[in-house]
């Protein structure tokens, strides 16, 4: 039997509240992260991913209460995001009950960071996130670039070589996401999910732009995703992650049941 | 029963998550600690680690963990639950780390899957070993109660234990190779899964620890 795809359902969060954007411009509110996590742990999610979307780093008391609440009860491996920016930024997390940490913007600025933190605190509880966006047009070869801010910041970094070094720098996963998909409901990208999954040899989590349970199956068999991850689809009760279990199951993907 | 349980702490990472899943399948008192006294008090012990070994190691020498945990395990016999690299630490010598000298409580090697490891047809299979794995059970262990065969936990992990003696293997997981999943000795059960993180089925054999009165019959 091989290694089961993950779901992994993803608590964006707000000044303790988690919310779901289109294009990250805020507008829903799904709940109390607590609650929220509780139900998807219940529900058989494979794990859960907690990015801290509050802009102002005044805000992190409360979100490592958050994590260590979520910690208490959740017994899936729990990963945690957003303004991570130091060694210090990481251990506070991983103390407050985070299984993995995601460092994004940071890697940009600092790519060491994640050597240290690999060789640290161990590759595996270290994820890259990477955000992406298509910046050839249409009809040239694809290329993808890393945008900072939400999308709003180009950093002219090319995203497929970007992933090999943040793997040859110790990552032990990447997130990535697109930019252009994130918030649209019109699945992955399923490109550049390629491209990134067949350049390295460590696990690749494909987000951005889920809509649908077939969408999910896509990114795993079209695009090699490891792990899936989507928000709006399970927050608003559309779809159980039971059911996009089962769904994916049902495709002929190994899943935990 | 009573079920005070000890989780060795020698500072490596979070046990947060091993206390609140032994509290949550009814662990009356859990304590985190590395002081002697605290743990010859408890009534059972956890050894978890995470993180690199040789970190690890370094932690668990300067501590005294090697002695308290002889102590527990030789002396007191206690049952004990090693978890990932606390497994990996009982072992002769793992090749992390440009090599590290372990604890040698069961003779045997931790090794790297390998750069390129493979799958029966050829498939790529990505290391680190992160996810949700089937878990083959070998012989009736008490920990293994309500357990199928073939039911999935949580793995994270880059070296795999290869003990001297097979005869001490009670779990294996496929991935490219058949694997030691759990080992098990006298009072000594010990996971390269992390039960704590596996939901379910990790629950379940936290409780059957719980229960456990340290033989294998």
């Amino acid at each position: 039997m091989a290694l089961a795809k993950r779901i992994i359902p993803c608590l964006d969060v707000d000044q303790g509240r988690v919310v779901k954007g289109v294009n990250f411009v805020g507008i829903r509110d799904a709940g109390d992260p607590v609650e929220v996590a509780r139900r998807y742990n219940d529900e058989g999610a494979d794990e859960i991913t907690f990015l801290d979307i509050t802009a102002s780093h005044e805000e992190r008391d409360t979100t490592v209460n958050t994590v260590e609440q979520i910690a208490r009860e959740v017994f899936i491996p729990l990963t945690v995001g957003g303004g991570i920016r130091s060694l210090q930024d990481i251990r506070a997390m991983l103390n407050a009950g985070a299984d993995k940490v995601s460092i994004n913007t940071a890697a940009i600025h600092h790519p060491e960071l994640v050597s240290d933190a690999s060789a640290r605190f161990g590759s595996q509880c270290i994820v890259v996130a990477i955000d992406v966006k298509r910046v050839s047009g249409p009809g040239d070869p694809p290329r993808y670039e890393l945008f900072t801010h939400g999308g709003r910041k180009p950093t002219g970094i090319e995203a497929v070589e970007w992933a090999r070094r943040m793997a040859a720098l110790g990552a032990g996963e990447l997130l990535l996401t697109s930019m252009d998909r994130d918030g649209t409901r019109d699945g992955f990208e399923l490109t550049i999910t390629r491209a990134i999954t067949d350049a390295v040899d460590i696990p690749v989590i494909a987000s951005g732009g889920v809509g649908t349970l077939q969408h999910l199956a896509d990114g795993v068999t079209q695009g090699g995703a490891d792990a899936v991850l989507a928000a709006s689809i399970f927050h608003f009760g559309e779809h159980t992650v039971g059911e996009a279990k089962a769904f994916m199951a049902d495709q002929g993907i190994p899943m935990r049941l | 029963m009573t079920q005070r349980v000890a989780v060795i702490d020698y500072g490596m990472g979070n046990l947060h998550s091993v206390a609140s899943a032994l509290e949550h399948v009814g662990a009356s008192e859990v304590v985190v600690s590395h002081d002697p006294e605290a743990i010859a008090e408890a009534d059972r012990v956890v050894f978890p680690g995470v993180g690199g070994i040789r970190d690890c190691m370094e932690a668990i020498r300067q501590l005294g963990c090697d002695q308290l945990l002889n102590q527990v395990l030789n002396v007191q016999r206690k049952p004990v639950l090693a978890i990932c690299v606390g497994m990996q630490a009982l072992m002769t010598r793992s090749e992390e780390n440009d090599g590290v000298a372990c604890l040698d409580r069961l003779p045997g090697q931790v090794v790297f899957f390998g750069e390129s490891h493979q799958g029966e047809q050829g498939e790529r299979l990505k290391v680190p070993h992160m996810g949700w794995n089937t878990v083959q059970p070998v012989g009736s262990h008490p920990l293994w109660q309500g357990i199928a065969p073939g039911t999935r936990f949580y793995f994270v992990h880059s070296y795999h234990v290869v003990p001297d003696d097979p005869a001490v293997v009670a779990g294996t997981f496929d991935y490219g190779l058949t694997g030691c999943a759990a080992l098990s000795q006298d009072n000594l059960f010990a996971t390269q899964f992390h039960p704590e993180k596996s939901h379910t089925a990790g629950l379940t054999l936290l409780k059957n620890f719980l229960n456990w009165d340290g033989t294998c019959s």
